[in-house]
């Protein structure tokens, strides 16, 4: 028995989505990220004297949204509060977020880890507040602030301490980041910290019921990082108490060059954030109208999603699952299927792959294609108009000039040759200039077929109807 | 030659008439303001600009295009933003500071044609009862220059009072315009709660705080408040409720009016000035055939520690932003962030305004907050639901508005328990969201002013607009 097995981490996740709403959270500001700094700015948002916060009603709903979408209940009543502590990207001197009475309450999601194991993990709550601004304390000698993020709206997400490895914790995560760009509320950019994770993590003796000391782990901005973070942190607790150590409660930072987690300077968590309820707004009233209405217009989430396209399309579960992984896939293959002239199993396939192998590379280059144009080729290549190798062709060029496979097809003459007579006649000049190859073929070298084929290819410049040239071939070698 | 004592209704008819013009007017009140310079009542005074804003407005009365408030000369607390002006909120933390916006209240009496001219000195952050915590010296009481003018809207109960504004806007937190329109024997009104938008006033304690008007009359009053009330959409605790026709509600007339006594504001150890000036208003409001019904607030004991433990816990959240990171005063003795912020802010702050933050502070902290704050708020449930009760009953409520008439300056400053204990009759309007007016009723033996308070329901300014009025028309 390892060391390791007679340990059981624990781990909670608390993620911060930045919501894609058109304004701020408290005031009319642009919600755009990349703005020049400072930009974004107007009195309320900078904290100037006098201003007073207004509720930007668009937060509330991406809220029950999300809440909805991981099974929440949604609180009719919440209640914004004020966290105070004083730093110089917090114009007010504290955040406006929530505390007692958050929006989202007793949620779940479920992850499926790679052995195949199924679990579900609780949500203890979802609550609304508005970001910070940001410090820039690399700029020479002295912090430089910009304010733009001040007022970004944000989602924390806090999950019951239940997961119990890295991999839990980043399935939990990816789960998460699926939900939020499903819904269209957050971008899920982890490297520019559109989406957030703070983990919890603590361990103990398998089998104790009480938790043990736990620490949290900031700064890991990608889902390798959580990961890694997390295991070097449950590896180096263990260590700490197997050489007899107790684990002090403190705040790491992550680093990713030096695959450590630091401790942050005491000072700086020291805090007593004396919350209490925000006078300048008044609660958040849901009503069950406003939850029916926004639980009709969730879109279909990925896990049904994903069912629906194994049993309604026939698609292999590995197919399913890339095709669903983000919603933008998942539209694009069914706008693909559409526009397909002939709706069966076979097609459904041939487009499942030129998405997943072709489509998503193209678009992981910064390429855009339009589904139409997608269905459109595979229906060429359906009717006969273009072979599959010709195809290839007219899909890099459809990606790199936006045109459709139509004209693209007509410009490059790539129009495929079926007619028999014309293929008979360059099969025969070219089998006139084989003779030994075709004494070789008949001889027993049944592999020769390949070359006739890619001679005659060769001489149609790829054009030639692939079909059509095996069975020419095959009647003329047999004679 | 014009008479800055006349009434405003007939400066109003002269204005109108044509035989005075507002450039005459402003005039006169600005060569007062400076006659009257040691009153300390002027943090800013708009000269230029105000006169000419007041050829502006005469035009417009010439052309028939001037709004409701035209001739209406307003002076502004200091703690109400106007764009592009100092806004100090008489502490050193601001001392340069300048609004970048106008408050509501601003532009609506901008859109009125109302005139402003100048901002007033008032006890910093609007924290104090007598106009003496100000970083720019203590205000005197006009009445006898040796006494305070009661706070924190000192400054603009002292430009009413000694003529050098027709009217003036005030904040009131605790009693802030009530208690100093008493001590100068004047009309202050707190509105209801949520009825005049709060968006551009510098926050003390959010949820008590109240702009409103002081004028020499209710009547003019009621026309200031008919122009700053209304719902704000920057506002989210301004309520969407419709402002009646104050005036018209103004018909001189009492007559089966239930007025409440609550017996605990009218206790055993009154000052006895006080109280028999008092009853003599409430016989001949009983004469003129109002009823008298004597009524009991039972919470009334925990109003002071209750509002003390909230306003200041609001207040060191408010107060945070003054750190010297953006704006306002920083500490040139500072070497890092953390120096930065508690000498600028020890520095930056008076003593009043720092004992509230730490008091504040004190009673949000972990492990205090559910004795103290969460208590607090219970209280203040309490201290409403006390007040509607009561109005099941009665329509208005008359209580005195301080227990004493104006101190001395210097007499309460070493003692903040008994300065917090000058509010006594006021922070319960704050507590319960309800209106509050006090006009004068009389003098003490010394000739100084003895106000009266009438505190109304929750958005019915009109009821006690109407007593205070009739009690300023009876003698």
């Amino acid at each position: 028995m390892s060391i390791n097995s007679k340990y059981q981490a624990v781990i909670g996740l608390e993620v911060h989505a930045q919501l894609s709403t058109k304004t701020k959270i408290f005031c009319g500001c642009s919600n755009k990220f990349g703005s020049a700094p400072n930009s974004n700015v107007c009195p309320v948002c900078l904290g100037m004297p006098g201003v007073l916060p207004v509720l930007n009603k668009e937060v509330v709903e991406y809220a029950i949204r999300l809440g909805l979408a991981v099974n929440c209940s949604i609180t009719t009543k919440s209640i914004f509060a004020r966290k105070n502590y004083f730093y110089p990207d917090l114009p007010k001197g504290y955040q406006i977020s929530q505390y007692e009475e958050p929006i989202c309450r007793n949620g779940f999601v479920d992850i499926e880890l790679a052995d195949g194991t199924k679990r579900r993990i609780g949500i203890t709550r979802i609550h609304m507040e508005e970001d910070a601004g940001k410090s820039i304390h690399d700029a020479g000698s002295e912090t430089l602030v910009d304010v733009n993020r001040c007022g970004t709206p944000l989602l924390e997400i806090v999950s019951e301490p239940e997961m119990h490895s890295a991999e839990e914790a980043g399935k939990y995560l990816f789960a998460i980041w699926q939900t939020v760009k499903y819904l269209g509320i957050c971008d899920g950019n982890l490297e520019e910290g559109s989406l957030r994770c703070d983990a919890n993590v603590s361990v103990r003796m398998k089998g104790e019921t009480k938790l043990g000391t736990k620490t949290e782990l900031k700064n890991m901005n990608s889902f390798r990082n959580v990961e890694r973070a997390i295991e070097y942190e449950i590896a180096r607790q263990i260590e700490v108490i197997e050489e007899g150590g107790t684990i002090i409660q403190q705040t790491l930072l992550w680093n990713a060059e030096k695959n450590i987690a630091a401790p942050m300077r005491s000072k700086e968590e020291a805090h007593d954030y004396r919350y209490f309820p925000d006078p300048d707004l008044v609660p958040v009233l849901v009503n069950d109208e406003w939850i029916n209405a926004a639980a009709q217009n969730l879109p279909e989430l990925p896990a049904k999603r994903k069912v629906r396209f194994i049993t309604e399309y026939l698609l292999p579960e590995y197919d399913a699952e890339i095709l669903t992984q983000e919603r933008t896939t998942a539209d694009f293959f069914e706008t693909t299927l559409t526009g397909l002239t002939k709706k069966n199993p076979e097609t459904y396939k041939a487009a499942s792959n030129w998405v997943m192998n072709d489509v998503l590379r193209v678009m992981n280059e910064g390429k855009t294609i339009h589904p139409e144009h997608l269905s459109s080729l595979i229906n060429a290549i359906q009717s006969g108009t273009i072979s599959g190798k010709i195809a290839k062709e007219v899909f890099e060029e459809m990606s790199a000039t936006h045109e459709s496979p139509e004209i693209i097809i007509k410009k490059k003459g790539l129009v495929q040759i079926s007619d028999t007579g014309a293929i008979e006649k360059e099969i025969e000049s070219i089998l006139a200039k084989f003779p030994n190859e075709i004494a070789r073929f008949k001889s027993g070298e049944a592999k020769l077929m390949g070359f006739f084929v890619g001679e005659t290819m060769k001489v149609m410049k790829g054009k030639g109807n692939p079909k059509i040239i095996n069975e020419i071939l095959a009647k003329k070698l047999k004679n | 030659m014009v008479n800055l004592h006349e009434p405003y209704d007939l400066f109003r008819e002269k204005l109108l008439n044509g035989t005075e013009t507002v450039e005459q007017r402003t005039q006169a009140f600005l060569s007062e303001i400076i006659k009257r310079k040691e009153l300390n009542a002027f943090l800013t005074v708009f000269e230029e600009e105000a006169m000419q804003r007041a050829k502006e407005i005469d035009t417009k009365i010439q052309n028939g295009t001037a709004g409701s408030l035209a001739g209406m000369i307003v002076a502004v607390k200091d703690v109400v933003c106007m764009k592009g002006k100092r806004t100090t909120c008489a502490s050193k933390m601001l001392a340069d500071y300048e609004a970048i916006y106008d408050a509501t209240v601003v532009q609506r009496l901008n859109n009125a044609d109302a005139l402003f001219i100048g901002k007033t000195n008032m006890d910093e952050f609007a924290m104090g009862s007598s106009g003496e915590n100000s970083a720019f010296g203590a205000v005197k009481n006009p009445v006898d220059e040796t006494r305070v003018p009661g706070g924190s809207s000192s400054g603009s109960a002292v430009a009413v009072a000694a003529h050098l504004s027709t009217s003036s806007l005030g904040t009131d937190t605790g009693g802030s315009i009530r208690q100093p329109a008493g001590f100068c024997g004047i009309a202050g009104l707190k509105p209801t709660y949520g009825r005049v938008s709060r968006y551009g006033l510098v926050a003390y304690a959010s949820s008590f705080d109240q702009i409103g008007p002081f004028a020499h009359s209710a009547r003019d009053i009621a026309r200031v408040l008919q122009v700053i009330a209304g719902y704000d959409e920057c506002d989210s605790t301004s309520a969407n409720i419709p402002v009646p026709n104050y005036l018209e509600a103004m018909n001189r007339n009492v007559k089966g009016l239930r007025i409440g006594m609550p017996k605990e504001y009218f206790p055993d150890a009154l000052n006895s000035e006080i109280r028999s000036v008092l009853q003599k208003k409430i016989d001949l409001l009983k004469a003129h055939g109002a009823e008298i019904v004597e009524v009991s607030l039972p919470h009334s004991e925990y109003t002071i520690a209750t509002y003390y433990i909230l306003a200041t816990a609001e207040a060191s959240s408010n107060l945070a932003r003054y750190d010297g990171a953006r704006y306002g005063y920083r500490s040139r003795q500072a070497n890092d962030l953390e120096q930065m912020y508690t000498k600028s802010r020890s520095e930056g702050f008076g003593e009043e305004v720092k004992r509230r933050i730490m008091l504040g502070t004190y009673v949000l902290s972990s492990g205090y907050y559910d004795a103290y704050y969460r208590k607090a708020q219970k209280v203040r449930r309490l201290i409403q639901k006390d007040f509607l009760d009561v109005f099941q009953h009665v329509d208005c409520l008359v209580t005195p508005i301080a227990p004493t008439t104006a101190f001395k300056i210097g007499e309460k400053v070493s003692d903040p328990l008994q300065m917090y204990l000058n509010d006594i009759y006021t922070v319960s309007a704050n507590l319960a969201g309800i209106p509050g007016i006090c006009v004068n009723a009389g003098a003490d033996a010394n000739g100084l002013p003895i106000g009266i308070q009438f505190l109304g329901k929750q958005f019915d300014e009109a009821t006690i607009l109407r007593v205070a009025d009739f009690v300023e028309s009876i003698h």
